[in-house]
């Protein structure tokens, strides 16, 4: 390529100093954009309302897109349903014989604990989802992993409220614009979560890796009893989350815990919902116990 | 004279020479949020920031060095990372390419291909170190890295495409 045109320009003050004058116009409005990311770390939700605004315009062009292309991460799994029908076909006979004589079990397992509820007057609580949207799209040349929720306060979505799939928790709603919403999802760095083991209900913390896995660590450091194909679910602590919203299964252990996946995929889910954040207030908004029980309620009042 | 028709030699419309660079880097930038696409790991190339740098490349002199204080903001808004940082990011690289133009007299493909993936590089790990500062920064690198060997390998094809862009951007009439 040719040496593009000299650019010292030459005896003109006046083009010297505006020279001068774009440099230093870079050089402190670069500085000054460092500042302002530090402090959109520090206090993200300032500056949410900028990036609200700016999703609000391409939702739409995103909603177009899905319905015309639909969910291009779907389309591995389509082509390798289509290479394994056959074994596949088999294996989820097989799977579907022994699920249903789990089912069996586990229909008596439920009457038995409706009855042991119903004798410690437990109410079993309607949490019903808040409002039903389905993921647009997310960002996909950053580090962070948010993704775009299909319905906003339009619906009543609000920040901090959870969102799940039907196979379980997705993330939560960062912020929320008029027809669009930003969700964190799980698997985000900065997303932790307060979780529990199904089984025995050992606590731990789920923190995304950014690609797509968990970290799990337990509270005490001290032994790694996890093994690969623990269920973890929403412990509650702390609010936010609902407890007992499936989370991720251990895939293999690690030297400070266990390395999980989520059991929804962002990426694969089809409808989401946005639940209440599971604050004191919400809490208390549930119907109360009408009498106090006689005897001392144990803390699992369900036998495993 | 002719007036409906085109004059000999007339140069392009002042406005496609100007607007041209700058819509082709502020829809790359948005372009990911406009795909269904819910990725778990960041999977796609920073395109508003390679068609920003292979501009700066081909055409250094085209943009006053502030430029990528808005395109940077505008990029801010949709890539997810704190707002404000490619603000500076993306300066700090216009700085860079202006400093090497001054330096090296004459740029070859390869110059061009080697400063493309170089910034890219830096920017991105920059942005993630910027994005995650708690984390743990061996990890928080590791998660970019096969998008930057990615956007690496790619510089060479945005040169042609924004080749492509210039040639229409000085199409005469």
């Amino acid at each position: 390529m040719t040496r593009p045109a000299h650019r010292r320009p030459g005896q003109s003050r006046k083009a010297q100093t505006s020279l001068f004058i774009a440099y230093v116009i870079a050089v402190t409005g670069a500085v000054a954009g460092l500042l302002l990311a530090i402090l959109s770390v520090v206090d993200p939700v300032g500056f949410a309302q900028l990036r609200v605004a700016s999703h609000e315009v391409t939702a739409p062009v995103a909603r177009v897109s899905r319905s015309v292309i639909g969910s291009i991460s779907g389309v591995d799994d389509a082509v390798s349903a289509y290479v394994k029908a056959g074994s596949q076909n088999r294996r989820l006979r097989k799977q579907l014989n022994d699920t249903r004589r789990q089912l069996v079990a586990t229909s008596a397992l439920q009457e038995e604990n409706r009855q042991l509820k119903a004798l410690l007057k437990l109410q079993q609580t309607d949490r019903a989802a808040l409002a039903n949207g389905y993921l647009l799209t997310s960002t996909s040349t950053s580090s962070k992993r948010i993704a775009l929720l299909s319905i906003g306060r339009n619906l009543g979505v609000q920040a901090g409220q959870p969102v799940r799939g039907a196979d379980g928790l997705i993330g939560r709603v960062l912020s929320s614009g008029p027809s669009v919403s930003q969700v964190l999802l799980l698997t985000d760095v900065d997303n932790i979560v307060p979780v529990r083991r199904a089984r025995d209900g050992l606590p731990a913390l789920s923190s995304g890796r950014g690609n797509g896995d968990l970290d799990i660590r337990t509270l005490n450091i001290a032994n790694n009893p996890f093994k690969p194909g623990d269920i973890l679910v929403t412990s509650g602590t702390g609010g936010l989350y609902p407890p007992n919203i499936p989370v991720a299964i251990i895939v293999r252990r690690q030297d400070d815990g266990a390395l999980a996946r989520p059991l929804a995929d962002p990426g694969k889910v089809d409808a989401v919902s946005v639940l209440r954040p599971y604050t004191p207030d919400n809490i208390e908004a549930r119907p109360a116990i009408s009498t106090a029980p006689a005897a001392p309620v144990p803390a699992r009042p369900v036998p495993q | 004279m002719n007036r409906k028709g085109p004059r000999l030699g007339e140069p392009a419309s002042l406005w496609r020479m100007r607007l041209v660079p700058i819509a082709s880097v502020m829809v790359a930038s948005a372009l990911p949020l406009m795909l269904p696409l819910i990725a778990n790991s960041p999977v796609l190339p920073p395109l508003g920031l390679l068609l920003f740098l292979c501009w700066q490349l081909l055409r250094t002199e085209m943009w006053p060095v502030w430029i990528g204080l808005p395109l940077g903001l505008w990029d801010d808004l949709f890539s997810g990372a704190p707002i404000g940082t490619a603000v500076a990011l993306w300066t700090f690289a216009s700085l860079a390419i202006h400093y090497v133009e001054q330096r090296i007299y004459w740029r070859g493909f390869y110059h061009d291909w080697a400063i493309g993936a170089g910034l890219v590089a830096a920017i991105q790990a920059l942005a993630a170190l910027i994005t995650h500062p708690q984390a743990d920064a061996v990890r928080v690198l590791s998660l970019v890295v096969p998008q930057i060997v990615i956007s690496a390998l790619l510089v060479p094809l945005f040169l042609r495409l924004t080749g492509m862009f210039d040639n229409f951007r000085l199409k005469r009439r």
